[in-house]
């Protein structure tokens, strides 16, 4: 989450989901704009309460499943009817369709290893995670028991406090952009 | 309460009344009455052939299966022409000739009872699965369903018809009225005879009158006792108490999956797999009840949004809908795996035994051998893969139409090409039987929605299935 406007974060610490989850919607209705919340387990319902894009990792996963069936067909291709061409059942082999049935399991195998497998190298890309990289997370015990949400500070930073304190949050702190 | 109207009961006894006569009518016309003749003089078996085959091939015209080409087919086939021809000369030919006229005969008599049985198993499948699936909800403490489990109720009461008309036509099978079951046929197990099969002999432990007729009646028995029970508690909940209620069903339920396990799987085999009956495949089982459960479920889909549709269910919404369009895509997509399991073994394998089953379906039934692959697995999985696709009601009531209709024509290619061979087609006989039991069905559930509140009010779980969200 690039942020493009560089206003203050003020971060607040809560230690309930639903409770987040109501923050969230009530923040969003009163027009501030919730960056980020760490949780240590999905929320449902906060991508859309958040007003999160849909992920676009179903459409890459979807090319990512037609490279695998290519690859298949011509691995098949190449190694059953090209280069050695086999003998399936005595059935005729002379171009590849002819056995192509006995190829669908390869075939439905590769789809499913390329999609889940692009898909989750793209997913650590997308995400800055690699061997090495450090910690985004602000605060440890969001892997915990804990929720952290940052705003984006508009208007007075007192009301932001006072609301963040009206819907349950236990901690308040400010982070210069 | 859902109120069954007069106009919407008057529209489902017209259509089981004009069914009836449909089929009655396309008795009538398919020449059966003369089904005899195949055992009587030569010229006339042989007449009765081509004026059966015509009348046929006339109602094929109705359909898209290509008449120029089936009538090649059926002569080729037959080798008719060359049969008669021979037939002055050579005794043995004719003789051949004979039986084959005979066979041909059978067929052609054939079509009404089979067309009538498909529609019958298809209809079954409607209400067992959803039998199943209520079950299911009470042994898998299943909270998402519970303001839904009255119209499973109500569903499942539709195996009743079915299942009579099932037993009806397989008794008559018994007296030699159709020829649909091979191995009913006089003599099949008598050496010496000259119907005797060996291989069909063999069978005989598992396949003979007695045993099958027990086993029909258990199917009968043990099915329609399951749905009312859990009626019956669910109803008396309504003034009692719903944690008792639901431990009682749960105890019935768990009986009751134990007994459907087996025999889902024993009646695939006696009601369709028998008809073939040289043939076996170990997973016929599984294949017929992923299309029957796949089938319920589109059904279950139609009278939720019927209901809704008519201002009731206010407690179902689009969570629950897109539940179930995840169960009939995902059951859509196991029953093309059960299906691809099965044909590919015996496609690669090549033996002759079991080849044969599918060289009939390529080469005899091509068009809805292939038309309903995609009916029921390419365009419900294009319809609703996509997760906001499951809770529109327009795309999940399309994918629930292909797949209703392509289960019937899974049916179809299952039952008649063992019964009929080349002699098939889509005319009276087929829709008359469709038309009867889709009146039945709306009668039968509707009325069976319209006895009790559509809320399972004091069931345990009510609070989760109205707030489920996902």
């Amino acid at each position: 989450m690039g942020h493009t406007k560089h206003n203050p974060i003020v971060r607040a610490l809560f230690n309930d989901d639903d409770v987040v989850l109501g923050a969230v919607k009530d923040l969003r209705s009163n027009g501030y704009h919730v960056s980020e919340v760490y949780s240590p387990f999905p929320i449902h319902g906060l991508d859309e309460a958040m007003g999160l894009k849909r992920t676009r990792l179903s459409t890459a996963a979807f090319f990512y499943g037609l490279t695998g069936l290519f690859f298949a067909s011509w691995l098949t291709y190449y190694t059953m009817t090209l280069d050695w061409p086999q003998n399936i059942g005595g059935k005729p082999n002379a171009y590849w369709f002819l056995n192509m049935p006995s190829f669908i399991p390869v075939m439905f195998e590769l789809t499913v290893f390329f999609a889940a497998h692009l898909m989750c190298w793209s997913y650590f890309a997308v995400n800055k995670l690699y061997p090495g990289a450090k910690a985004q997370n602000p605060d440890p015990r969001t892997t915990d028991d804990h929720f952290l949400m940052e705003v984006e500070l508009e208007g007075e930073e007192a009301d932001l406090t006072k609301k963040l304190q009206e819907l349950g949050a236990l901690e308040i702190s400010k982070v210069e952009a | 309460m859902f109120e069954f109207k007069t106009k919407t009961k008057q529209l489902a006894i017209a259509l089981t009344v004009v069914g009836a006569i449909l089929w009655v009518v396309g008795f009538a016309l398919n020449g059966s009455s003369s089904h005899d003749a195949g055992h009587g003089h030569d010229t006339h078996a042989t007449e009765m052939h081509a004026d059966a085959g015509h009348d046929a091939h006339a109602e094929d015209s109705h359909d898209d299966h290509g008449h120029d080409a089936h009538a090649e087919e059926a002569h080729a086939d037959h080798g008719h022409n060359a049969h008669a021809e021979e037939a002055h000369g050579d005794h043995d030919a004719h003789a051949a000739h004979d039986a084959h006229a005979e066979h041909a005969a059978h067929q052609i008599a054939n079509r009404p009872w089979s067309a009538l049985y498909v529609a019958a198993i298809f209809f079954l499948g409607l209400g067992l699965g959803q039998l199943f699936f209520l079950g299911i909800q009470y042994v898998a403490q299943a909270g998402w369903s519970a303001g839904l489990l009255r119209l499973m109720e109500a569903q499942s009461f539709a195996i009743v018809a079915p299942l009579i008309v099932i037993a009806i036509i397989t008794f008559l099978g018994f007296g030699h009225v159709h020829h649909m079951f091979h191995w009913m046929v006089e003599g099949i197990n008598v050496p010496g005879h000259e119907n005797y099969d060996a291989i069909i002999a063999g069978k005989r432990g598992f396949l003979n009158p007695v045993f099958f007729t027990i086993r029909i009646l258990i199917y009968i028995g043990g099915w329609i006792w399951a749905a009312k029970l859990l009626r019956k508690n669910s109803l008396l909940s309504d003034n009692g108490d719903g944690v008792a209620m639901w431990n009682k069903n749960r105890g019935i339920a768990a009986a009751f999956t134990v007994f459907y396990a087996v025999t889902s799987s024993t009646s695939a085999w006696d009601l369709i797999m028998s008809i073939d009956t040289h043939w076996f495949s170990t997973l016929f089982g599984w294949y017929t009840f992923a299309g029957m459960f796949v089938s319920s479920f589109a059904a279950l889909i139609l009278l939720t949004l019927y209901l809704k549709g008519q201002g009731h269910l206010e407690w179902v919404n689009e969570n629950h809908l897109h539940d179930l369009g995840k169960f009939m895509f995902a059951f859509s997509v196991f029953w093309t795996y059960l299906w691809f399991s099965q044909f590919v073994l015996i496609w690669y394998a090549n033996i002759p035994e079991e080849v044969t089953y599918y060289m009939q379906r390529f080469e005899q039934y091509k068009v809805p051998f292939f038309t309903m692959l995609v009916l029921n697995f390419i365009l419900p999985v294009l319809a609703v893969l996509s997760r906001p696709a499951k809770r529109v009601p327009g795309t999940v009531v399309m994918a629930a139409v292909f797949v209703l209709v392509g289960h019937y024509m899974d049916h179809y290619v299952m039952i008649m090409p063992g019964t009929v061979g080349d002699h098939y087609g889509f005319g009276l006989v087929e829709l008359g039987p469709i038309l009867f039991f889709a009146g039945l069905y709306i009668y039968v559930v509707l009325s069976a929605v319209a006895k009790a509140p559509l809320l399972h009010k004091n069931h345990p779980m009510l609070t989760e299935s109205k707030n489920f969200h996902q």
